[in-house]
């Protein structure tokens, strides 16, 4: 038993666990909320399609986790994100392309400053993202301390177009058929996993990123620049996240201050339970992505339930990622503990 | 170097040197912004004026920039889930005190036991910290992370995701005045808590333990420390602390707010222990250099609110001042400053030649 | 085969000559000089603070150096700026805690920086067959997709090396490759080193195995105290030589010094360990140490002297055996129960596990007395300041006052400040692993007066330095270790140069 156990190394354990406990969680939730209407089709859509700026979110956590560093300035990030293209579209007036490239360079800009503190002042991530947290969400206050909602006739076009899959029809009360469909958002959060997993996986440059977070001074002796690269993974989380903001602005199509608070411990147990780990140099952007599906999974149980608060799927979100964070930490200990 | 130039190096390298000269900046700005900022008035027996709401409304975070101050000391991290604490603590009282009903008139339960309740959930919470902390060796950030976020939701369930009112009028005593005394009494528990935590470290070895384990974890070890024990004691005691905190916040408001108590204040305390002259990377400490740096924060809030700024407006200064501060920490930014210099220097000695 | 002089300078790979470099307070490389030869693999040796370690990083460019000159292949000078300069110019390293990316795939990290490519994405394919056929070449059989962690540190070695080979190294440097690799691991690495040098690789190899050198290498050059004693040929140094140039003072000049003290050793057992002994880090051992008593522990670094005390102080873990400690068995499991009992351990890493940088000389005095008291027992501010004044008296501590960081004093110092954290709780055992390491000779002379003293008045001591010579003068007896394992003892009559060098070197 034992030997077998060793045999699977920690990284393929920790995603199994996670690829299990979703399809367990999935199976009660058919279960349960059979009645409800759980098994259709549909609700699975739907945890891409309320989560599709997350699933942005986590790939970029994920490649920061890898590198050894982290990120708790996404939330804010996004709410920032959202108030910015509200704010451009609604009360510049400005075309919601336009808008949107802006928004892309403020990503890179915030993720160019916060990856210059990081790797060449040589300050935890930590500090230099809590700084950023704040700093985001303050500046979504001083542009508008009221909720604006976009009514921009583009943007929502965008928002509101669904697109039918010819697969699994249901026959709804009125004998017609019901197609389950999705939206752009889902296509576009596919795409860019699928790019961020060729890049992680099959550029020198994602290689990098792995070898960084395995062992700073090793990859340094190995000829890279360890700088340079962990500025790049700053710049491009930063990307991701005005991209993932963008996608979470679909959904709400308003900008208010509050918004996506606690976003970042989402991302972070999402990359978390699907096998991150927090010590650096080991991770995959598709175990993200099941990290992701559980946490819907758990919104869509609090939602089918009824009569609880939404405050669960955050108190169960936190509870899983300090059981993923404790069994990496005993994995750990015990590997140190044979050497 | 000449001797006067040596004087102002010792004077800046001093330990409260950066927390004294920006209290007292903040203060000179204020009294430019604000002619009548040092006037007391007496009414009702009660003092009033600007001075006096910035120094007690500093309270709760004189509090716990003293916990966090021994968490950064010991472990060189720190503790974001002070301000979620605070809310929970405060939601957990209020509770017990209301009975389970939105608001109450009478205390559905003695006092005592709210409180001690309060306490008791924040210390249970400093262990939950602690435990990751120190003895399953998760950095601190990721660790406190799971209560940042998850404290509130609890909050939100035991208030049942309203505000829980206590209007009885002894409740409010703690966070207000009582009839007869002239200061707020926060005053006096933020001022209780300096001197306990000052005379605990005075009379026991604590904070040479914490300084011991904060610098070199190994050493420690060797001299026969516990480092785990050490990390364990300063979170637990930084999460009773804000259990104490909550109970402050709710009273000032009689009322448990699950969303907005103690929010942000965590970014606060931070930047009070680093304003406080203290390195975030642990280590030695001044417990009150910290306090000095939260009175400097509040006087600066109470700045800010003065100029218009909002509450939820206020963390972006906040956040460019701890960037500032973090960086000038930084041995990286300290070289390349050195650098600079040293090339004036060999470009001045070529230029001579 | 007789070389034309033409010849023997075509062979000429590498030329290190008079390189100066100071470190603040210490010249650790003076005018020192080295050769390398293609095809020829060359040990570098010396003790601990030797320069060994500066000269490659010199070397590699990890440092740099003051005066001197650098020379490849006869023509060209050269400073590496940069471990990576070092590589283009054809010079590599393999260190002993092996420089790979632990979580990335063995052939990544044999092609990491330099991936073969299609269409500019990583052709794995190719790369996985690469790096079989580089490994294949190399009689290295493994699976080279597998993570690098899954391997055994030889292993990862040997990869090393095979990265280094393929970036066409001309130069191998091979810093202490053998410390964790068992008779095996170590017979394979010496397979792979004599291949390479077949190929016409110049190995630079640094070691403190004595057989080691005598089984793969061509020639010696020995360092000590940052200059350089001389070079020589392999067949012409015979082990216990070595041991000699690498202590100092040429043993055949030596007369055995006796030891200065007169003190007689009491009959009372203080401790006794039974086959005491800690997984990967030392063999079980027993030791038995009178009241009183003086014992040295001798061998060369890495062969298990300091895991040996750590072992009994609790420092590290132990998993077999046990301590009887004045008659009673007891149960060290951390370093404060050791303390209880009146044992104090001056560790031999001074920077990074004897000085508490940022605190106070008077702090780092009294930590260890206040640990021992326990947390709510305050030692007075004012009995601190007696203690610390007391101790900076009698061990003539130079220091600007109490109040000084421990930091901002030079090494002698700091080592004092130690000593007095130590003295001050008391102890009936005393444990000095290498108290006079990189410490001026002065300061030397007094330690070892002060252990002398300190056992007359009935405290026993274990002692461990790099330094024959400071062992002689005070040890009464000296346990002698080798390859983790505690080989031998020799008793008062028995020590001398001559017997303690060829104990440690073994064999012949």
């Amino acid at each position: 038993m034992k030997d077998k156990l060793k045999n699977i190394d920690n990284k393929t354990f920790l995603l199994y666990i996670t690829i299990l406990l979703f399809i367990i969680m999935y199976g009660i939730g058919i279960i349960m909320f059979g009645s409800k209407g759980f098994q259709k089709p549909q609700v699975f859509l739907n945890l891409f399609i309320s989560n599709a700026g997350l699933i942005v979110i986590a790939t970029g956590m994920t490649m920061v986790i890898i590198s050894g560093g982290i990120d708790i300035s996404v939330g804010s990030f996004v709410a920032l994100t959202c108030m910015v293209l509200a704010y451009l579209m609604e009360k510049v007036k400005m075309n919601a392309l336009s808008a949107i490239v802006l928004v892309i360079i403020i990503g890179l800009i915030f993720g160019l400053i916060q990856g210059i503190l990081i790797s060449y002042l040589n300050i935890q991530p930590f500090i230099v993202t809590l700084a950023g947290m704040f700093f985001a969400r303050g500046m979504t206050a001083i542009i508008s301390q009221e909720m604006i909602s976009i009514t921009n006739e583009t943007f929502l076009s965008w928002a509101n177009k669904k697109i039918t899959i010819p697969l699994f029809g249901i026959v709804n009360k009125k004998g017609a058929v019901v197609y389950p469909y999705i939206y752009p958002t889902v296509i576009v959060a596919l795409i860019i996993l699928v790019l961020m997993f060729i890049m992680l996986r099959y550029t020198k440059f994602g290689r990098s990123v792995y070898a960084v977070g395995g062992n700073e001074q090793s990859a340094l002796l190995l000829g890279l620049n360890v700088k340079k690269i962990k500025l790049q993974v700053y710049i491009l989380n930063g990307l991701l996240c005005s991209i993932g903001g963008f996608l979470f602005c679909l959904n709400t199509c308003a900008g208010f201050v509050e918004q996506a608070k606690g976003f970042e411990m989402e991302a972070i147990a999402a990359a978390v339970i699907g096998g991150t780990l927090l010590t650096g140099g080991v991770g995959n952007v598709f175990g993200s992505l099941f990290g992701v599906l559980i946490k819907g999974t758990i919104e869509a149980f609090v939602s089918f339930q009824g009569t609880l608060s939404s405050w669960w799927t955050k108190i169960i979100i936190a509870a899983i990622l300090a059981f993923f964070i404790i069994l990496q930490s005993i994995l750990a200990m015990s590997k140190r503990g044979k050497k | 170097m000449t001797v006067k130039e040596f004087k102002i190096k010792n004077i800046t390298s001093a330990r409260l040197f950066l927390p004294i000269v920006s209290l007292i900046l903040v203060l000179i700005i204020n009294m430019i912004k604000t002619p009548n900022f040092f006037n007391i008035t007496i009414q009702n027996g009660v003092f009033y004026g600007y001075i006096i709401d910035v120094i007690n409304r500093a309270s709760e975070l004189v509090i716990l920039a003293v916990g966090m101050t021994l968490v950064v000391a010991s472990s060189g991290g720190t503790d974001i889930s002070v301000g979620a604490v605070c809310a929970l603590a405060g939601a957990v009282a209020c509770f017990i005190l209301a009975g389970g009903e939105v608001s109450t008139d009478v205390y559905r339960a003695p006092y005592i036991t709210a409180f001690i309740a309060a306490i008791f959930v924040g210390l249970l919470c400093g262990s939950f910290n602690a435990f990751l902390v120190a003895k399953m060796n998760i950095q601190p950030m990721v660790a406190t992370l799971i209560l940042f976020t998850a404290g509130r939701g609890m909050a939100q369930l035991v208030t049942n995701g309203q505000i829980t009112y206590i209007r009885v009028e002894s409740f409010k005593m703690l966070g207000n005045s009582i009839h007869g005394i002239p200061l707020p009494t926060p005053v006096f528990v933020a001022l209780a808590v300096v001197l306990i935590t000052l005379i605990i470290l005075k009379k026991t070895a604590l904070g040479l333990y914490i300084e011991t384990v904060g610098i070199n974890n190994k050493a420690a070890r060797l001299v026969g420390l516990n480092p785990v024990y050490i990390q364990f004691i300063a979170y637990a005691f930084c999460g009773l602390l804000a259990g104490l905190a909550g109970m402050i916040v709710s009273s000032r408001v009689y009322s448990a707010d699950a969303n907005n108590a103690g929010l942000n204040i965590e970014l606060d305390a931070i930047l009070a222990v680093a304003l406080g002259g203290n390195s975030l990377a642990g280590g030695k400490f001044s417990l009150l250099g910290s306090v000095i740096g939260a009175y400097t924060i509040q006087a600066l809030t109470t700045t800010l609110y003065a100029m218009s700024v909002s509450a939820d407006q206020l963390p972006v200064y906040k956040a460019i001042v701890v960037v500032i501060i973090v960086s000038l920490q930084s041995k990286e930014f300290i070289k390349i400053i050195r650098g600079f210099n040293l090339n004036k220097k060999k470009a001045e000695v070529a230029h001579e030649r | 085969m007789l070389l034309t002089p033409f010849e023997v300078i075509m062979d000429n790979l590498l030329k290190m000559r008079g390189i100066c470099k100071n470190f603040p307070g210490v010249k650790a490389l003076d005018n020192v000089d080295f050769n390398l030869n293609k095809g020829e693999i060359h040990a570098l040796m010396g003790e601990n603070g030797a320069g060994k370690s500066t000269l490659i990083k010199v070397l590699t460019g990890v440092e740099e150096f003051e005066t001197g000159q650098i020379i490849l292949e006869g023509k060209k000078s050269i400073i590496n700026k940069s471990p990576k300069e070092a590589q283009e110019n054809g010079i590599s390293t393999v260190y002993q805690e092996v420089n790979l990316c632990p979580n990335i795939s063995v052939a990544e990290n044999l092609f990491l920086d330099r991936e073969p490519r299609k269409f500019g994405l990583i052709d794995w394919q190719k790369m996985n067959r690469m790096s079989k056929e580089l490994l294949d070449k190399l009689d290295i059989k493994i699976d080279v997709t597998k993570p690098t962690e899954s391997y055994s540190i030889a292993i990862q070695q040997m990869i090393a090396i095979a990265r280094a080979v393929d970036m066409s190294a001309k130069v191998l440097i091979l810093d202490e490759p053998t410390s964790s690799l068992d008779e095996g691991e170590v017979e394979k690495l010496f397979l792979l080193m004599k291949k390479l040098k077949n190929d016409g690789i110049g190995i630079i190899f640094v070691t403190h195995f004595l057989e080691q050198v005598y089984a793969v290498c061509d020639k010696i050059t020995v360092l000590r105290n940052g200059a350089l004693v001389g070079e020589f040929e392999v067949n012409n140094l015979p082990r216990v030589q070595l041991v000699a140039k690498m202590m100092g003072k040429d043993f055949n000049d030596l007369e055995n010094i006796k030891s200065e003290s007169t003190q007689t050793t009491g009959k009372e057992v203080l401790l006794s360990t039974k086959s005491l002994g800690s997984n990967g880090n030392i063999k079980p051992f027993d030791l038995k140490l009178n009241k009183g008593e003086v014992i040295g522990i001798t061998g060369l670094l890495g062969s298990g002297r300091s895991e040996l005390v750590r072992a009994i102080y609790g420092a590290d873990k132990t998993d077999t055996g046990q301590i009887v400690f004045k008659n009673k068995e007891v149960k060290i499991t951390a370093p404060i129960d050791a303390m209880k009992l009146g044992m104090a351990y001056l560790p031999e890493n001074r920077k990074d596990e004897g000085i508490i940088a940022d605190l106070s000389v008077r702090e780092n005095i009294i930590i260890a007395m206040q640990a021992k008291q326990g947390i709510f027992k305050l030692i007075p501010r004012k009995k601190q300041e007696e203690f610390v004044d007391k101790y900076i008296e009698i061990l003539q501590i130079k220091t600007a006052g109490r109040e000084t960081p421990i930091k901002q004093l030079s090494g002698g110092n700091q080592q004092k400040v130690i000593l007095a954290r130590w003295l001050l709780t008391n102890p009936e055992l005393l444990i000095l692993d290498e108290p006079t390491r990189g410490i001026d000779v002065g300061t030397k002379t007094e330690i070892q007066k002060l252990v002398l003293k300190l056992a007359t008045e009935g405290m026993s001591v274990i002692f461990i330095s790099s330094e024959i010579e400071e062992m002689i003068r005070t040890c009464q007896r000296m346990v002698v270790m080798r390859d983790k394992k505690k080989v031998g003892e020799l008793k008062s009559d028995e020590i001398s140069q001559n017997n303690i060098m060829s104990a440690i070197a073994g064999g012949e």
